[in-house]
């Protein structure tokens, strides 16, 4: 620490100026991002403190720690703020905003106004939701389900959908802005089989953004239409159809469940090479897969409906159109597992989280192989299987995705390092803590205890229990990273430009960046994850208990 | 031998231990694949962990080994697919000559009715062995009618008919759920449904109070709005004769074809105009919002009726027709 002192600050993105204008004005993509940071992390303990709120009522059979209603809205808006307030900005506004200018060896993004536009879209939309979260909340559940969300429910629909409206309008400036900053401006040599894979999985992601959440858009719009002009569009008393109303959100809602895995699964791209000191397996695969992943995840949206009322024969495509969706994924999970082979293997906290997302992941992966046989699907959707199913995605795989990245590039970030025996603690915590909160979900599901349940018969308890147990010591595992990274950024050790040895041209300038990242543009000759050309940092080298 | 590990529900349906198989693979399937993937991870990271002196062997990729690791899940996907399709092809055709039983939700309760006439709420009886058809409808929001034990779910819609059917096996008592949520009360919209051996049900079901049978309170319904006037049981009627119609193709004035079902009928009821058949005027009144989901469904089931011959299956209106003679367009 002492020597901290000595040596003169160089300038970077965060030294250079001071004050709240400097901030809240700022087109730097760097600031922007960790605006975004602070606030996602806001949203992240709201809905977090509504799911424990959710696993302390499933302590008992009986509906006793809050009223039927309240269960209702704490459900709805874990849901609703998970999703639109913390997954899908969580790896793209934070570390793709950070990162994807760096990566390709740009100076910002390419419409560096519409960066801060977004952010501040995200902030409106979010006191839109805090204000309708304070004032009665809403009782829809996330997925708006008509006439239930229009004709039915007495609680703040517009306002929440509204809400969700504008966010969306965020999410797709920011896919506006990576889709052109990654065609237009990449370094000289950055060419697109040069190209890291975390910037092919925000590309990928970036169009689904584009092109399934005008989608959402529109629904929401004809909800709140709906439910206050009592247009007749989705209620059948006067002569709507509630089946188009799933139809429309899950042709948004399926494929943003690729908008908040596929980010996570470029940061696992990125980790497992640099601790692994070798190029990736298979960079075509992977980064093809992700393509496939955004077109094929565009094609998949009623097995959602497979007990909704839609046709056989509709069940039968779209069940078989599921299956194809999966096989990218699988090329993804044996590419990884791939790349470890005879490499130089270091346990370093990112590579822990790394490894948790392949596990939690693959068997999130292969439990929706269960939801996509249509004889399974009738008898375990709308049950605890699905929670289980999804939350092993998007919160053991984005979530894990997002820990990782977040330790993985914290040096950049922050210029310091995180104490590093935390770091693998934490990693620890979160993976029990995780599956224990999950796993007995999947049995919940399949003995049949269908999902939104405020009480439930006895013979589901000892399995809620365990789940609810978990959850505690998950909290546990989320709240330090919280507190680690807040003491090193006055405390930890200075971070050097490359910490980990990695490859990647974020890594080639300072930690952290200067305003413009790069003091001369870089020029590229290489390929991606030139691992054999780059020494292991020295102290990994002597890893040995 | 599972019938004693607390992991899945009772197996109560003929469908139920199918449904299990593909799952008991799927669970195997599963766990080897991850037993695999996780052993290598863990086999990777300690054997090549790293150490002083070893440097990682530069390995680009394999074509060979991508195509492999694409086809090879693909083609297993496939089986789970087929396998899981042919559960669902059999879930969602009921056998012909079913007994028909329709159930009416909304928040938060389950309404049956028996075409004898019984009805209960939030439970139901029946006797083990009999193909049982439901025929669903809510008066309100989206509801879904889940028997774990049967291992059969399907959503019920406002504005028309869907159906689900199932073979009980074992008599016992077993949860009836609303699996799509409803509202306040939707983990309160929960029921039973007793399974009964043949002789209980036949004194059960004559036992309770019935009301008169579907189609013939149905019929009464007829008399009562008039309809008679028009849909008379010879052809001069101004609309159209509805014996026999229900099942069989109808030619519609705009040149289509459609099957009459459940959900034409009852369409036909509710907003007349939408599909108008072939040589008739739309001049039939709407009955959107006069008719109750529960007299709706009764004059489904007298219409349904006039379809079958008198010695047919239950719940024939004794007088419902006078003719037998063969269905004309």
């Amino acid at each position: 620490m002492a020597s901290a002192v000595i040596v003169p600050e160089r300038e970077n993105y965060l030294n250079k100026e001071y004050g709240i204008r400097s901030w809240l004005l700022t087109v730097d993509h760097k600031r922007i991002a960790l605006l975004y940071l602070i606030s996602i992390t806001f949203f992240f303990f709201i809905g977090g403190f509504f799911a424990l709120l959710i696993r302390l009522e499933l302590l008992t059979p009986a509906g006793d720690l809050v009223q039927a209603d309240t269960y209702n809205k704490l459900f709805s808006m874990h849901g609703m703020v998970m999703v639109f307030f913390f997954l899908i900005p969580s790896i793209p506004a934070v570390l793709g905003n950070f990162l994807v200018p760096l990566m390709i060896g740009a100076k910002d993004l390419a419409f560096p106004r519409i960066n801060l536009l977004s952010w501040y879209l995200y902030i409106i939309a979010g006191i839109m939701m805090l204000h309708c979260i304070v004032t009665g909340g809403v009782d829809t559940g996330w997925t708006f389900y008509t006439p239930l969300s229009t004709a039915f429910s007495n609680t703040k629909v517009i306002e929440a959908g509204l809400a969700i409206f504008v966010a969306g309008f965020s999410s797709i400036l920011t896919g506006l802005n990576f889709v052109v900053t990654i065609h237009r401006m990449r370094a000289p040599g950055m060419t697109w089989s040069r190209l890291p894979l975390f910037i092919w999985a925000h590309y990928a992601t970036s169009i689904i953004q584009l092109l399934g959440t005008p989608v959402l858009a529109v629904t929401l719009v004809l909800v709140v239409c709906e439910r206050a002009f009592h247009l007749g569009i989705f209620d059948p008393t006067r002569g709507g159809d509630p089946l188009l109303f799933q139809h429309l959100f899950w042709f948004y809602s399926h494929p943003a469940v690729y908008i908040m895995i596929l980010p996570a699964m470029g940061v696992v791209a990125e980790i497992i090479p640099c601790f692994s000191r070798k190029r990736i397996f298979g960079y075509k695969a992977i980064a093809l897969s992700s393509i496939a992943i955004a077109v094929f995840g565009f094609l998949v949206w009623a097995h959602h409906m497979f007990v909704a009322g839609i046709s056989l024969y509709s069940a039968l495509i779209f069940s078989a159109l599921s299956y194809l969706v999966a096989v990218p994924s699988a090329i993804k999970v044996f590419n990884w597992t791939a790349t470890m082979y005879k490499g130089s293997i270091s346990f370093s906290t990112p590579m822990l989280y790394a490894f948790g997302f392949i596990g939690l992941f693959t068997m999130g992966g292969l439990t929706g192989l269960f939801l996509a046989a249509l004889g399974i699907d009738v008898h375990v959707t709308d049950t605890y299987f699905v929670i289980a199913h999804f939350h092993y995605i998007m919160v053991g795989g984005a979530v894990m995705g997002y820990l990782g990245g977040m330790h993985y590039w914290w040096p950049k970030i922050s210029g310091r390092m995180y104490p590093e025996w935390l770091g693998k603690f934490a990693a620890l915590i979160v993976f029990l803590g995780f599956n224990l909160t999950f796993f007995p979900q999947f049995i919940l599901g399949y003995m049949g205890m269908p999902r939104r349940y405020w009480q439930y018969p006895p013979e589901f308890e000892v399995l809620n229990v365990l789940s609810t147990a978990g959850s505690t010591i998950l909290a546990v595992g989320y709240v330090l990273p919280m507190v680690y990274f807040l003491w090193s950024m006055r405390y930890g050790k200075l971070a050097d430009d490359n910490p980990w040895g990695a490859a990647g041209l974020e890594w080639q300038t300072t930690s952290p960046p200067p305003t413009f990242n790069f003091d001369q543009e870089p020029v590229v000759t290489w390929e991606a994850y030139n691992y054999d050309q780059i020494p292991a940092p020295p102290e990994e080298v002597t890893v040995e208990r | 031998m599972f019938d004693n590990l607390p992991l899945w529900p009772e197996r109560a349906s003929a469908g139920a231990g199918n449904v299990d198989a593909l799952y008991i693979f799927l669970v195997l399937l599963a766990g080897f694949m991850s037993a695999a993937i996780f052993t290598m991870i863990v086999v990777f990271a300690l054997r090549y962990r790293r150490q002083p002196g070893r440097e990682a062997e530069p390995i680009e990729g394999s074509n060979a080994l991508e195509i492999t690791w694409s086809v090879v899940p693909l083609g297993i996907f496939m089986v789970i697919f087929a396998w899981g399709a042919y559960i669902y092809f059999q879930e969602r055709t009921p056998p012909r000559g079913a007994t028909e039983v329709y159930v009416v939700a909304k928040q938060w309760m389950w309404k049956l009715e028996h075409p004898e006439g019984q009805r209960e709420i939030n439970e139901l009886h029946v006797p083990v062995g009999r193909d049982i058809e439901l025929i669903m409808s809510s008066q309100d929001v989206i509801h879904s009618f889940y028997v774990p034990a049967f291992r059969i779910k399907q959503d019920v819609l406002p504005g028309r008919y869907t159906t689900a059917w199932f073979r009980a096996t074992k008599p016992g008592v077993y949860h009836l759920f609303c699996a799509e949520y409803c509202g306040t009360q939707h983990s309160g919209m929960i029921g039973q449904i007793v399974v009964m051996e043949p002789a209980q049900y036949e004194a059960w079901l004559s036992g309770g109070p019935a009301n008169g049978s579907l189609a013939a309170n149905g019929e009464s319904i007829f008399q009562q709005l008039g309809c008679p006037t028009c849909h008379r049981s010879d052809t001069q009627g101004r609309g159209p004769n509805l014996v026999g119609v229900f099942g069989k193709p109808v030619l519609l004035e705009d040149g289509r074809t459609v099957i009459a079902d459940e959900n034409y009928i009852r369409e036909s009821i509710l907003s007349p105009s939408a599909k108008v058949v072939s040589g008739f005027k739309p001049i039939m009144p709407v009955f959107q919002g006069l008719v109750s989901e529960e007299q709706l469904t009764e004059l489904v089931a007298y219409v349904k009726s006039l379809s079958q011959s008198p010695s047919g299956a239950v719940g024939v209106a004794a007088s419902a027709t006078g003719t037998t003679q063969e269905p004309k367009e």
